[in-house]
């Protein structure tokens, strides 16, 4: 996928660059967190920002453009599209959620276990996550479902699968600084077992950078799973999923733009607030490794 | 550079063993997918066995895989019984030609907006980190729509699918560029700022130097090195965004291919589609290694 992982682990820029740099230059400072809040309710309660049911169709009211009553005009098949779209953030927002709380277990998993590992092991294991990152996440994630089959489950895990290298990479490295570092030195001296110093030192150590990185792959999930979606790869219809809505709103772009544009824009805009707060952590959090 | 030779070999018998192993862990029998809606008799079955040398054991069939792989051989395709290597190649041009014009297009913008706002103060620098923002945001295929929509729908300018004649490619060369170009400029114009800073700039300024001569004979140079390590996402995004972008215009091609491969759960073509892109990566990550040494004397030694 087109991701956005340069900007995930950029080096830090010296710091006469930082200091200059504008602390809110885009938007204001508030605004991201505010969207990202209006989404989560979206995702929890769609009947408070949308009465009408999502999925009921009525082909008299069919590609009405926005006014009363379809505030965000309504589909080829009448259904009201702001109802779709705010229905649709469960379906999109929990592919991304689930599909990074998965990469993320598993990444630290396997990261922390080759940054542990006999030297064999961890060379074995580090280059095969190379391997994983040279192919583009959209194909890796379309080998998955070439494999599994099309459907919510399977796209979710194929995201996370695609993702699982970039995090395992950062959990490995980060290990090796941890398991260098003076607690852990004292924890071996005081001959705590190998299993209480993973858990009680070396793990809670090596999850600094993961909010920051967590924070910005969901975005990353969230084009990913909206991009298998619009191959039909994910929910299929009727669900209101973003990706899904966009696929079939691409046959009426010529009589109905609102179709096409609020899903769209929500895509857009959840990714851009996650990016934004993602990246403020970052500058936040600088320069804080054990 | 013998060395960097070897890594990418291992790197393509890692990816070529991978999609092997997807192959095996693809759900339902071969014989099964192959006897397809095709009379099935247990004749026709052992047929079927003998004929893709399925009774072999495992170690065997991954070892025949890799020979064939060394010759060329990327076996055949379970939905058209056609050569899989024959299929890539009737669609490889149209994909090569997209993303070509695409990464042209990409760095050509990107370059410019690098060079027109270095140094123009606070307005520009936000300017382009909301492009960026917007570039990294957007889905690629709703970038693909929205261009579509204007120039296609509305104004008319070029054709809505399709790949007849340079037209049809200005659509989706720019789908698969803008976003390209938002994160490459953002980080040219950095790395060009701070090259402005350097003593350098200021030695050439007192020599005389335009401003204009400045940036494109001396900062661009060391603006280059950054942008240089963004070749493995640059890589990534126009090889993944081919497939939304031809299937989103209708376009023939390799992304297509696979999108149908996928859907039709078509492994050899699936896979064959996977070790193109490995290879496309090592070789571009190669060269570009390479490139790095031309512009940084610094790293020949």
């Amino acid at each position: 996928m087109p991701a956005p992982t340069p900007t995930a682990l950029p080096a830090a820029p010296p710091a006469a660059v930082r200091r200059r740099r504008p602390r809110s230059a885009v938007l204001p400072p508030l605004l991201p967190s505010a969207l990202l809040g209006l989404v989560a309710l979206a995702v929890a309660v769609p009947g408070l920002l949308a009465g009408a049911d999502p999925l009921a169709a009525d082909p008299l009211a069919a590609l009405a453009p926005p006014g009363p009553g379809h505030w965000f005009g309504s589909d080829h098949l009448g259904r009201d599209v702001l109802a779709r779209v705010v229905h649709g953030a469960r379906h999109s927002i929990s592919i991304g959620v689930v599909a990074t709380a998965l990469a993320v277990t598993s990444g630290v998993l396997l990261g922390l276990a080759a940054g542990l590992s006999p030297r064999w092991l961890d060379e074995a294991l580090a280059r095969a996550f190379d391997v994983l990152s040279t192919l583009p996440e959209l194909l890796l994630a379309l080998l998955v479902v070439a494999i599994t089959g099309p459907g919510t489950a399977n796209v979710i895990f194929a995201i996370a699968v695609a993702q699982i290298p970039a995090y395992a990479r950062v959990i490995r490295a980060q290990t090796f600084v941890v398991r260098r570092s003076g607690c852990v030195e004292q924890a071996v001296t005081f001959g705590r077992g190998r299993l209480a110093i993973t858990a009680g030192h070396v793990l809670p150590n090596v999850l600094g950078p993961i909010p920051v990185l967590a924070t910005i792959g969901l975005g990353t999930a969230i084009i990913a799973g909206s991009g298998l979606s619009f191959l039909g790869m994910g929910p299929q219809p009727p669900a209101a999923e973003w990706g899904a809505m966009l696929s079939e709103a691409r046959d009426y772009l010529r009589v109905a733009w609102w179709e096409a544009l609020f899903p769209g824009l929500a895509i857009t805009l959840t990714v851009a607030c996650l990016t934004v707060v993602g990246r403020r952590l970052q500058r936040r959090f600088e320069g804080r490794t054990p | 550079m013998i060395r960097r030779l070897g890594a990418g070999l291992a790197v393509l018998w890692a990816a070529a063993t991978a999609s092997y192993l997807a192959l095996l862990l693809a759900p339902g029998d071969t014989v099964d997918v192959l006897v397809g809606e095709g009379p099935d008799t247990p004749q026709i079955r052992a047929a079927i066995v003998r004929e893709w040398g399925l009774d072999r054991p495992g170690i065997v069939q991954y070892l025949a895989y890799l020979w064939r792989l060394l010759h060329g051989d990327l076996g055949r395709s379970y939905q058209s019984q056609r050569g899989v290597g024959e299929i890539l190649a009737t669609q490889v041009g149209p994909t090569v030609q997209l993303t070509l014009a695409a990464a042209a297009a990409g760095v050509t913008l990107a370059g410019l907006i690098a060079v027109v706002t270095a140094g123009r103060g606070r307005a520009a620098r936000a300017a382009v980190s909301a492009a960026e923002l917007v570039a990294v945001s957007v889905p690629p295929f709703l970038i693909g729509i929205v261009l579509l929509a204007v120039f296609s729908f509305t104004l008319g300018w070029f054709p809505v699918s399709g790949a007849a004649g340079p037209a049809a490619l200005v659509l989706p060369a720019l789908t698969l560029g803008l976003p390209i170009a938002g994160v490459l400029g953002q980080v040219l114009r950095g790395g060009l700022e701070r090259a402005l800073e350097q003593p350098f700039a200021l030695t050439a300024r007192a020599r005389g130097l335009t401003e204009r001569a400045l940036v494109t004979r001396h900062a661009l140079r060391h603006a280059l090195i950054p942008a240089v390590t963004l070749a493995g996402w640059f890589t990534g995004s126009l090889l993944g965004g081919a497939v939304i972008t031809e299937v989103l215009f209708g376009r023939p091609g390799l992304g297509r291919v696979a999108v149908d491969a996928v859907t039709g759960r078509d492994m050899p073509v699936v896979m064959a589609v996977v070790l193109l892109s490995a290879c496309v990566y090592v070789v571009i990550s190669t060269l570009l290694d390479l490139a790095y040494r031309a512009i940084d004397p610094q790293t020949r030694s």
